[in-house]
Protein backbone atom coordinates (compact mmCIF):
# COMPACT_ATOMS: atom_id res chain seq x y z
CA UNK A 1 0.00 0.00 0.00
CA UNK A 2 1.35 3.60 -1.01
CA UNK A 3 -0.08 6.46 1.30
CA UNK A 4 0.02 9.86 -0.12
CA UNK A 5 -0.18 12.49 2.92
CA UNK A 6 -1.02 15.97 2.36
CA UNK A 7 2.08 16.30 -0.60
CA UNK A 8 2.36 20.15 -1.96
CA UNK A 9 4.95 21.40 -4.28
CA UNK A 10 5.56 24.04 -5.63
CA UNK A 11 7.87 25.40 -8.61
CA UNK A 12 9.91 28.82 -7.71
CA UNK A 13 6.15 30.53 -7.20
CA UNK A 14 3.77 28.50 -8.87
CA UNK A 15 1.56 25.66 -6.59
CA UNK A 16 1.63 22.71 -8.91
CA UNK A 17 0.26 20.15 -6.05
CA UNK A 18 -2.02 21.45 -3.03
CA UNK A 19 -2.24 19.56 -0.41
CA UNK A 20 -3.02 15.99 -1.58
CA UNK A 21 -3.88 13.07 0.09
CA UNK A 22 -4.57 9.34 -1.20
CA UNK A 23 -4.34 5.64 -0.80
CA UNK A 24 -2.99 3.93 -3.85
CA UNK A 25 -4.28 -0.37 -2.89
CA UNK A 26 -1.96 -2.81 -2.52
CA UNK A 27 -1.93 -5.41 -5.30
CA UNK A 28 -4.74 -3.36 -7.51
CA UNK A 29 -4.11 -0.91 -10.39
CA UNK A 30 -4.59 2.62 -8.89
CA UNK A 31 -5.30 5.51 -11.69
CA UNK A 32 -4.42 8.92 -11.07
CA UNK A 33 -6.85 11.00 -13.62
CA UNK A 34 -6.99 14.73 -14.93
CA UNK A 35 -6.34 17.22 -17.66
CA UNK A 36 -2.60 17.93 -19.20
CA UNK A 37 -1.18 20.48 -16.26
CA UNK A 38 -3.38 19.08 -13.47
CA UNK A 39 -0.39 17.84 -11.30
CA UNK A 40 -0.47 14.12 -12.44
CA UNK A 41 3.24 13.79 -12.84
CA UNK A 42 4.76 15.62 -10.73
CA UNK A 43 2.37 13.69 -7.68
CA UNK A 44 3.83 10.60 -9.54
CA UNK A 45 7.40 11.98 -9.25
CA UNK A 46 7.23 13.22 -5.57
CA UNK A 47 5.77 9.42 -4.99
CA UNK A 48 9.35 7.57 -6.20
CA UNK A 49 10.81 10.25 -5.15
CA UNK A 50 12.04 12.04 -8.15
CA UNK A 51 10.75 15.09 -6.82
CA UNK A 52 11.36 16.08 -2.92
CA UNK A 53 7.84 17.17 -2.02
CA UNK A 54 7.76 20.64 -0.08
CA UNK A 55 5.36 19.21 2.53
CA UNK A 56 3.70 16.33 3.76
CA UNK A 57 4.92 12.98 2.74
CA UNK A 58 5.19 9.40 0.79
CA UNK A 59 4.85 6.22 3.08
CA UNK A 60 5.18 2.60 1.48
CA UNK A 61 3.71 0.18 3.64
CA UNK A 62 3.57 2.51 6.54
CA UNK A 63 7.62 3.61 6.26
CA UNK A 64 7.87 7.62 5.32
CA UNK A 65 10.12 7.43 1.97
CA UNK A 66 9.89 10.72 2.26
CA UNK A 67 12.03 10.93 5.60
CA UNK A 68 14.08 7.79 4.80
CA UNK A 69 18.09 8.28 4.26
CA UNK A 70 19.30 8.04 0.92
CA UNK A 71 20.16 4.29 1.75
CA UNK A 72 17.11 3.37 2.94
CA UNK A 73 15.31 5.22 0.05
CA UNK A 74 17.71 2.79 -2.20
CA UNK A 75 16.36 -0.37 -0.78
CA UNK A 76 12.69 1.14 -1.01
CA UNK A 77 13.89 1.83 -5.03
CA UNK A 78 14.85 -1.67 -5.78
CA UNK A 79 11.28 -2.67 -5.05
CA UNK A 80 10.00 -0.11 -7.74
CA UNK A 81 9.66 -0.46 -11.49
CA UNK A 82 8.82 2.60 -13.06
CA UNK A 83 7.61 2.81 -17.08
CA UNK A 84 7.89 6.32 -18.40
CA UNK A 85 5.87 8.10 -20.70
CA UNK A 86 8.97 8.02 -23.55
CA UNK A 87 10.06 4.68 -22.46
CA UNK A 88 13.22 5.94 -21.31
CA UNK A 89 15.00 2.69 -22.80
CA UNK A 90 18.79 3.28 -23.36
CA UNK A 91 19.60 3.79 -26.77
CA UNK A 92 23.13 2.07 -26.97
CA UNK A 93 21.68 -1.06 -25.69
CA UNK A 94 19.56 -3.96 -27.13
CA UNK A 95 16.27 -4.99 -25.85
CA UNK A 96 18.19 -8.10 -24.64
CA UNK A 97 20.79 -5.58 -22.52
CA UNK A 98 18.15 -3.22 -21.22
CA UNK A 99 16.09 -5.35 -19.57
CA UNK A 100 18.71 -7.27 -18.41
CA UNK A 101 20.30 -3.61 -16.93
CA UNK A 102 18.52 -3.88 -13.41
CA UNK A 103 19.65 -7.97 -13.05
CA UNK A 104 23.43 -6.83 -13.73
CA UNK A 105 23.70 -4.02 -11.22
CA UNK A 106 21.45 -6.13 -8.52
CA UNK A 107 21.50 -9.40 -8.42
CA UNK A 108 24.84 -11.80 -8.35
CA UNK A 109 23.24 -14.37 -10.89
CA UNK A 110 25.31 -15.95 -13.42
CA UNK A 111 24.96 -15.03 -17.37
CA UNK A 112 22.63 -17.71 -18.34
CA UNK A 113 20.06 -17.01 -14.88
CA UNK A 114 19.70 -13.78 -16.11
CA UNK A 115 18.99 -14.89 -19.83
CA UNK A 116 16.67 -17.32 -18.58
CA UNK A 117 14.43 -14.43 -16.87
CA UNK A 118 14.95 -11.85 -19.56
CA UNK A 119 13.72 -14.12 -21.90
CA UNK A 120 10.95 -15.16 -19.48
CA UNK A 121 9.88 -11.78 -18.77
CA UNK A 122 9.52 -10.59 -22.50
CA UNK A 123 7.61 -13.26 -23.12
CA UNK A 124 5.70 -12.67 -20.82
CA UNK A 125 4.59 -8.90 -23.14
CA UNK A 126 4.23 -10.93 -26.11
CA UNK A 127 7.62 -9.90 -27.38
CA UNK A 128 9.44 -12.88 -29.10
CA UNK A 129 12.68 -12.43 -31.38
CA UNK A 130 13.82 -8.85 -30.19
CA UNK A 131 16.33 -9.38 -28.31
CA UNK A 132 18.81 -8.81 -30.67
CA UNK A 133 17.44 -5.18 -31.75
CA UNK A 134 18.20 -1.82 -30.85
CA UNK A 135 15.09 0.52 -29.41
CA UNK A 136 15.43 3.12 -32.19
CA UNK A 137 14.03 0.20 -34.62
CA UNK A 138 10.66 -0.81 -32.27
CA UNK A 139 7.42 0.66 -32.95
CA UNK A 140 5.99 2.85 -30.21
CA UNK A 141 3.81 0.08 -28.31
CA UNK A 142 6.97 -2.27 -28.67
CA UNK A 143 9.46 0.51 -26.62
CA UNK A 144 6.40 0.62 -23.79
CA UNK A 145 6.24 -3.27 -23.36
CA UNK A 146 9.88 -3.52 -23.34
CA UNK A 147 9.96 -0.41 -20.59
CA UNK A 148 7.78 -2.82 -18.91
CA UNK A 149 9.53 -5.96 -19.35
CA UNK A 150 12.49 -3.99 -17.73
CA UNK A 151 10.47 -2.87 -14.66
CA UNK A 152 9.27 -5.96 -14.18
CA UNK A 153 12.16 -8.05 -14.21
CA UNK A 154 13.20 -7.72 -10.57
CA UNK A 155 9.82 -8.71 -9.46
CA UNK A 156 9.12 -5.35 -7.84
CA UNK A 157 6.27 -5.00 -5.19
CA UNK A 158 5.34 -1.07 -6.99
CA UNK A 159 5.06 -0.48 -10.21
CA UNK A 160 4.66 2.95 -11.92
CA UNK A 161 3.15 3.92 -15.01
CA UNK A 162 3.57 7.50 -16.26
CA UNK A 163 1.06 7.60 -19.33
CA UNK A 164 1.35 4.25 -20.62
CA UNK A 165 -1.05 4.86 -23.83
CA UNK A 166 0.19 7.99 -24.91
CA UNK A 167 1.34 8.28 -28.52
CA UNK A 168 -0.04 4.62 -29.24
CA UNK A 169 -3.12 3.92 -31.39
CA UNK A 170 -6.25 3.03 -29.83
CA UNK A 171 -5.73 -0.93 -30.31
CA UNK A 172 -2.32 -0.92 -28.71
CA UNK A 173 -3.57 1.08 -26.31
CA UNK A 174 -5.77 -2.11 -25.05
CA UNK A 175 -2.93 -4.38 -25.29
CA UNK A 176 -1.03 -2.22 -22.87
CA UNK A 177 -3.72 -1.66 -20.36
CA UNK A 178 -4.39 -5.55 -20.76
CA UNK A 179 -0.91 -6.23 -20.39
CA UNK A 180 -0.65 -3.76 -16.76
CA UNK A 181 -4.01 -4.72 -15.56
CA UNK A 182 -2.84 -9.15 -15.89
CA UNK A 183 0.27 -7.91 -14.52
CA UNK A 184 -0.29 -6.44 -11.36
CA UNK A 185 -2.93 -9.48 -10.55
CA UNK A 186 -0.36 -11.83 -11.86
CA UNK A 187 2.54 -10.87 -9.84
CA UNK A 188 0.40 -9.07 -7.19
CA UNK A 189 1.84 -5.85 -7.72
CA UNK A 190 0.90 -2.31 -6.44
CA UNK A 191 0.64 -0.47 -9.96
CA UNK A 192 -0.23 3.25 -10.10
CA UNK A 193 -0.96 5.09 -13.53
CA UNK A 194 -0.93 8.16 -14.56
CA UNK A 195 -3.16 8.48 -17.45
CA UNK A 196 -6.30 10.74 -19.08
CA UNK A 197 -7.14 7.64 -21.25
CA UNK A 198 -10.78 6.86 -20.98
CA UNK A 199 -10.60 3.53 -21.57
CA UNK A 200 -7.85 3.17 -19.45
CA UNK A 201 -10.17 4.78 -16.78
CA UNK A 202 -13.28 2.35 -17.53
CA UNK A 203 -11.15 -1.21 -17.87
CA UNK A 204 -7.88 -1.11 -14.88
CA UNK A 205 -9.32 1.51 -12.33
CA UNK A 206 -9.85 -0.24 -9.18
CA UNK A 207 -8.96 2.96 -7.26
CA UNK A 208 -9.61 6.61 -9.19
CA UNK A 209 -7.91 9.53 -8.02
CA UNK A 210 -9.42 12.62 -10.41
CA UNK A 211 -6.63 15.76 -9.98
CA UNK A 212 -7.42 19.50 -11.25
CA UNK A 213 -5.37 22.05 -11.39
CA UNK A 214 -3.47 20.48 -8.50
CA UNK A 215 -5.88 19.33 -5.91
CA UNK A 216 -7.89 16.57 -5.19
CA UNK A 217 -11.07 16.80 -6.58
CA UNK A 218 -12.65 13.45 -6.85
CA UNK A 219 -11.46 9.73 -5.41
CA UNK A 220 -13.32 6.68 -6.26
CA UNK A 221 -13.55 3.29 -8.54
CA UNK A 222 -14.48 2.56 -12.14
CA UNK A 223 -17.91 1.28 -10.95
CA UNK A 224 -18.38 4.48 -9.06
CA UNK A 225 -17.34 6.72 -11.43
CA UNK A 226 -20.00 6.65 -13.77
CA UNK A 227 -22.70 7.65 -11.06
CA UNK A 228 -20.62 10.71 -10.14
CA UNK A 229 -22.34 14.02 -9.70
CA UNK A 230 -19.08 16.08 -9.77
CA UNK A 231 -19.55 17.92 -12.73
CA UNK A 232 -15.74 19.42 -13.04
CA UNK A 233 -14.98 15.08 -13.43
CA UNK A 234 -17.78 14.60 -15.95
CA UNK A 235 -16.63 17.10 -18.00
CA UNK A 236 -13.12 15.73 -18.37
CA UNK A 237 -14.32 12.30 -18.58
CA UNK A 238 -17.46 12.06 -20.64
CA UNK A 239 -16.53 15.20 -22.69
CA UNK A 240 -18.07 14.08 -26.47
CA UNK A 241 -21.23 12.69 -27.30
CA UNK A 242 -20.15 9.46 -27.88
CA UNK A 243 -18.77 8.94 -24.43
CA UNK A 244 -21.09 10.31 -22.95
CA UNK A 245 -23.70 7.47 -24.72
CA UNK A 246 -21.15 4.95 -23.63
CA UNK A 247 -21.64 6.32 -20.31
CA UNK A 248 -25.30 5.57 -19.95
CA UNK A 249 -24.83 2.10 -21.63
CA UNK A 250 -22.59 1.36 -18.71
CA UNK A 251 -25.26 3.17 -16.09
CA UNK A 252 -28.08 0.32 -18.23
CA UNK A 253 -25.82 -2.48 -17.16
CA UNK A 254 -25.06 -1.92 -13.78
CA UNK A 255 -28.64 -1.06 -12.87
CA UNK A 256 -31.16 -2.03 -15.71
CA UNK A 257 -32.82 0.94 -16.20
CA UNK A 258 -31.69 4.80 -18.09
CA UNK A 259 -30.30 7.16 -16.84
CA UNK A 260 -32.81 10.29 -16.68
CA UNK A 261 -35.58 8.38 -18.26
CA UNK A 262 -33.76 8.70 -21.59
CA UNK A 263 -34.95 6.17 -24.22
CA UNK A 264 -33.03 3.57 -25.56
CA UNK A 265 -34.09 3.47 -29.07
CA UNK A 266 -32.86 7.59 -28.69
CA UNK A 267 -29.35 6.64 -28.47
CA UNK A 268 -29.48 3.94 -30.90
CA UNK A 269 -30.36 6.04 -33.75
CA UNK B 1 33.10 2.52 -8.66
CA UNK B 2 31.53 1.16 -12.04
CA UNK B 3 34.11 -0.53 -13.22
CA UNK B 4 33.14 -1.71 -16.91
CA UNK B 5 31.78 1.78 -17.11
CA UNK B 6 34.72 3.09 -16.01
CA UNK B 7 36.77 1.02 -18.66
CA UNK B 8 33.97 1.61 -21.51
CA UNK B 9 34.74 5.51 -21.04
CA UNK B 10 38.31 5.05 -21.19
CA UNK B 11 37.81 3.41 -24.89
CA UNK B 12 35.24 6.54 -25.37
CA UNK B 13 37.90 9.15 -24.58
CA UNK B 14 40.98 7.53 -25.49
CA UNK B 15 41.16 5.06 -28.55
CA UNK B 16 37.73 7.85 -29.34
CA UNK B 17 40.64 10.59 -29.39
CA UNK B 18 43.74 9.02 -30.56
CA UNK B 19 43.11 9.65 -34.25
CA UNK B 20 42.51 13.37 -34.09
CA UNK B 21 45.33 13.70 -31.59
CA UNK B 22 47.69 12.02 -33.79
CA UNK B 23 47.01 13.96 -36.99
CA UNK B 24 47.43 17.43 -34.58
CA UNK B 25 50.32 16.30 -32.97
CA UNK B 26 52.28 15.72 -36.23
CA UNK B 27 50.93 19.02 -37.94
CA UNK B 28 51.75 20.96 -34.99
CA UNK B 29 55.31 19.99 -34.57
CA UNK B 30 56.21 20.20 -38.23
CA UNK B 31 54.39 23.15 -38.49
CA UNK B 32 56.69 24.55 -35.70
CA UNK B 33 59.88 23.49 -36.89
CA UNK B 34 59.52 24.74 -40.58
CA UNK B 35 58.57 28.38 -38.89
CA UNK B 36 61.09 28.21 -35.91
CA UNK B 37 63.59 27.65 -38.92
CA UNK B 38 61.94 30.84 -40.85
CA UNK B 39 62.33 33.05 -38.15
CA UNK B 40 66.05 31.68 -37.09
CA UNK B 41 67.85 33.55 -39.95
CA UNK B 42 71.20 34.69 -38.18
CA UNK B 43 73.97 32.28 -38.97
CA UNK B 44 75.62 32.68 -35.38
CA UNK B 45 72.65 30.56 -34.03
CA UNK B 46 73.05 26.62 -34.56
CA UNK B 47 70.44 24.46 -36.17
CA UNK B 48 70.59 22.68 -33.26
CA UNK B 49 68.37 25.24 -31.50
CA UNK B 50 65.57 24.67 -33.70
CA UNK B 51 65.08 21.19 -32.12
CA UNK B 52 65.38 22.73 -28.54
CA UNK B 53 62.44 25.30 -29.64
CA UNK B 54 60.34 22.63 -31.31
CA UNK B 55 60.87 20.06 -28.14
CA UNK B 56 60.01 22.87 -25.52
CA UNK B 57 57.38 24.24 -27.05
CA UNK B 58 55.51 21.24 -27.90
CA UNK B 59 56.08 19.72 -24.21
CA UNK B 60 55.88 22.69 -22.32
CA UNK B 61 52.09 24.14 -24.25
CA UNK B 62 51.29 22.78 -27.72
CA UNK B 63 50.82 19.19 -26.32
CA UNK B 64 49.16 19.53 -23.02
CA UNK B 65 47.53 22.89 -23.90
CA UNK B 66 46.54 22.94 -27.77
CA UNK B 67 45.88 19.11 -27.59
CA UNK B 68 42.96 19.66 -24.55
CA UNK B 69 41.31 22.76 -25.91
CA UNK B 70 40.58 20.08 -28.83
CA UNK B 71 39.58 17.64 -26.75
CA UNK B 72 37.56 19.83 -24.99
CA UNK B 73 35.50 20.02 -28.41
CA UNK B 74 35.51 16.46 -29.17
CA UNK B 75 34.64 14.92 -25.34
CA UNK B 76 33.54 17.98 -23.94
CA UNK B 77 30.82 18.23 -26.58
CA UNK B 78 30.46 14.23 -26.37
CA UNK B 79 29.30 13.85 -22.58
CA UNK B 80 27.44 17.09 -22.35
CA UNK B 81 25.23 16.32 -25.45
CA UNK B 82 25.28 12.08 -23.70
CA UNK B 83 24.15 13.43 -20.44
CA UNK B 84 21.69 15.90 -21.91
CA UNK B 85 20.07 13.78 -24.05
CA UNK B 86 20.11 11.08 -21.42
CA UNK B 87 18.19 13.32 -19.07
CA UNK B 88 15.78 14.90 -21.70
CA UNK B 89 14.81 11.35 -22.52
CA UNK B 90 14.30 10.74 -18.79
CA UNK B 91 17.16 7.79 -18.80
CA UNK B 92 18.58 9.50 -15.87
CA UNK B 93 15.06 9.16 -13.75
CA UNK B 94 15.37 5.61 -14.98
CA UNK B 95 18.54 4.83 -13.28
CA UNK B 96 17.16 7.18 -10.40
CA UNK B 97 14.25 4.98 -9.80
CA UNK B 98 16.35 1.53 -10.28
CA UNK B 99 18.10 3.04 -6.96
CA UNK B 100 21.38 3.92 -8.70
CA UNK B 101 23.48 7.06 -8.04
CA UNK B 102 23.73 8.40 -11.58
CA UNK B 103 26.18 10.49 -10.54
CA UNK B 104 28.31 7.82 -9.41
CA UNK B 105 27.19 5.72 -12.96
CA UNK B 106 27.32 8.41 -15.12
CA UNK B 107 29.52 11.61 -13.90
CA UNK B 108 32.41 9.76 -12.27
CA UNK B 109 33.35 7.48 -14.58
CA UNK B 110 33.34 9.79 -17.42
CA UNK B 111 35.95 11.84 -15.22
CA UNK B 112 38.58 9.11 -13.48
CA UNK B 113 38.51 7.80 -16.91
CA UNK B 114 39.47 11.56 -18.35
CA UNK B 115 42.15 11.62 -15.87
CA UNK B 116 43.13 8.69 -17.18
CA UNK B 117 43.75 8.79 -20.31
CA UNK B 118 43.73 12.24 -21.30
CA UNK B 119 47.46 12.87 -19.33
CA UNK B 120 48.27 9.53 -21.63
CA UNK B 121 47.07 11.43 -24.91
CA UNK B 122 48.95 14.26 -23.95
CA UNK B 123 52.49 12.37 -24.01
CA UNK B 124 51.49 10.58 -26.95
CA UNK B 125 50.85 13.92 -28.74
CA UNK B 126 54.22 14.96 -27.02
CA UNK B 127 56.38 12.37 -28.63
CA UNK B 128 54.30 12.88 -31.89
CA UNK B 129 54.74 16.17 -32.19
CA UNK B 130 58.56 16.41 -31.61
CA UNK B 131 58.75 13.00 -34.16
CA UNK B 132 56.49 15.14 -36.76
CA UNK B 133 59.10 18.32 -36.24
CA UNK B 134 61.86 15.97 -36.77
CA UNK B 135 60.31 14.70 -39.60
CA UNK B 136 59.38 18.25 -41.84
CA UNK B 137 62.76 18.75 -40.49
CA UNK B 138 64.98 16.12 -42.30
CA UNK B 139 62.05 16.40 -45.40
CA UNK B 140 62.20 19.81 -46.44
CA UNK B 141 66.27 19.53 -45.27
CA UNK B 142 66.16 22.40 -43.10
CA UNK B 143 68.13 20.61 -40.43
CA UNK B 144 69.29 17.06 -40.85
CA UNK B 145 68.24 14.60 -38.29
CA UNK B 146 71.23 13.61 -36.06
CA UNK B 147 71.45 17.60 -35.43
CA UNK B 148 67.72 17.81 -35.11
CA UNK B 149 68.51 14.57 -32.40
CA UNK B 150 71.25 16.16 -30.95
CA UNK B 151 69.04 19.86 -30.79
CA UNK B 152 66.75 17.38 -28.58
CA UNK B 153 69.20 16.35 -26.02
CA UNK B 154 70.61 19.94 -25.04
CA UNK B 155 69.54 21.46 -22.13
CA UNK B 156 67.08 19.25 -21.68
CA UNK B 157 65.06 19.79 -18.59
CA UNK B 158 62.66 16.92 -17.41
CA UNK B 159 60.36 19.31 -14.90
CA UNK B 160 58.81 20.46 -18.61
CA UNK B 161 57.85 16.51 -18.51
CA UNK B 162 56.02 16.76 -15.03
CA UNK B 163 55.11 20.60 -15.98
CA UNK B 164 53.32 19.00 -18.49
CA UNK B 165 51.45 16.58 -16.96
CA UNK B 166 50.32 18.63 -14.07
CA UNK B 167 48.52 20.99 -16.95
CA UNK B 168 47.30 17.49 -18.72
CA UNK B 169 45.39 16.42 -15.27
CA UNK B 170 43.98 19.87 -14.45
CA UNK B 171 42.47 20.21 -18.08
CA UNK B 172 41.36 16.86 -18.15
CA UNK B 173 39.30 17.04 -14.75
CA UNK B 174 37.83 20.70 -16.70
CA UNK B 175 37.29 18.53 -19.89
CA UNK B 176 35.33 16.60 -18.33
CA UNK B 177 33.73 17.88 -14.93
CA UNK B 178 32.08 21.04 -16.80
CA UNK B 179 30.49 19.18 -19.65
CA UNK B 180 28.90 16.85 -17.41
CA UNK B 181 27.84 19.33 -14.70
CA UNK B 182 25.62 21.71 -17.97
CA UNK B 183 24.68 18.14 -19.68
CA UNK B 184 23.58 16.42 -16.58
CA UNK B 185 21.57 19.32 -15.37
CA UNK B 186 20.00 20.55 -18.70
CA UNK B 187 16.38 21.39 -18.98
CA UNK B 188 14.06 21.28 -21.86
CA UNK B 189 14.34 19.61 -25.31
CA UNK B 190 16.96 19.10 -28.13
CA UNK B 191 17.91 22.49 -28.70
CA UNK B 192 18.91 22.82 -25.17
CA UNK B 193 21.02 19.89 -25.82
CA UNK B 194 22.66 21.84 -28.53
CA UNK B 195 23.15 25.00 -26.17
CA UNK B 196 24.18 23.18 -23.65
CA UNK B 197 26.79 21.61 -25.69
CA UNK B 198 28.15 24.50 -27.00
CA UNK B 199 28.18 26.22 -23.87
CA UNK B 200 29.96 23.95 -21.88
CA UNK B 201 32.89 23.55 -24.82
CA UNK B 202 33.41 27.42 -24.62
CA UNK B 203 33.56 27.42 -20.69
CA UNK B 204 35.83 24.64 -20.83
CA UNK B 205 38.23 26.28 -23.44
CA UNK B 206 38.17 29.55 -21.66
CA UNK B 207 39.34 27.47 -18.16
CA UNK B 208 42.10 25.58 -19.76
CA UNK B 209 43.14 28.84 -20.64
CA UNK B 210 42.88 30.33 -17.71
CA UNK B 211 44.22 27.31 -15.79
CA UNK B 212 47.31 27.84 -18.33
CA UNK B 213 48.29 30.71 -17.37
CA UNK B 214 47.78 30.19 -13.22
CA UNK B 215 49.80 27.33 -13.81
CA UNK B 216 52.32 28.99 -15.65
CA UNK B 217 52.80 32.08 -13.24
CA UNK B 218 52.54 29.55 -9.97
CA UNK B 219 55.19 26.33 -11.43
CA UNK B 220 57.41 27.70 -13.67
Amino acid sequence: MIEVKNIKKSFADKVVIEDVSATMKAGQCNLIIGTSGSGKTVLMKCMVGLFEPDEGEVLYSGESFTRMNRNDKTEIRKQIGMLFQGSALFDSLTVQENVMFPLNMFTPWPVKKKLERVNEVLNRVNLKDTNKKFPAELSGGMKKRVGIARAIVLNPKYLFCDEPNSGLDPQTSLVIDKLIREITLEYNITTVVNTHDMNSVMEVGNYILYMYQGKKEWEGSNKEIIFSKNQRLNEFIFASEFLKDAKEMRMLEETGRMPNDRNIDDMIK
Amino acid sequence: MYWKEFIHQCSEIGIGSLGIVVIISIFMGAVSTVQTAYQLVSPLIPLTVIAQVVRDTVILEFAPTLVCIVLAGVVGSKIASELGNMRVSEQIDALEIMGINTKTYLVLPKIIAALVVIPMLVVIAGVLGIWGGRLAGTMTNIIPASTFDQGLLDAFSPYNVVFALYKAYSFAFIISSIPAYFGYYVKGGALEIGRASTKAVVISCIMILFADYILAALLL
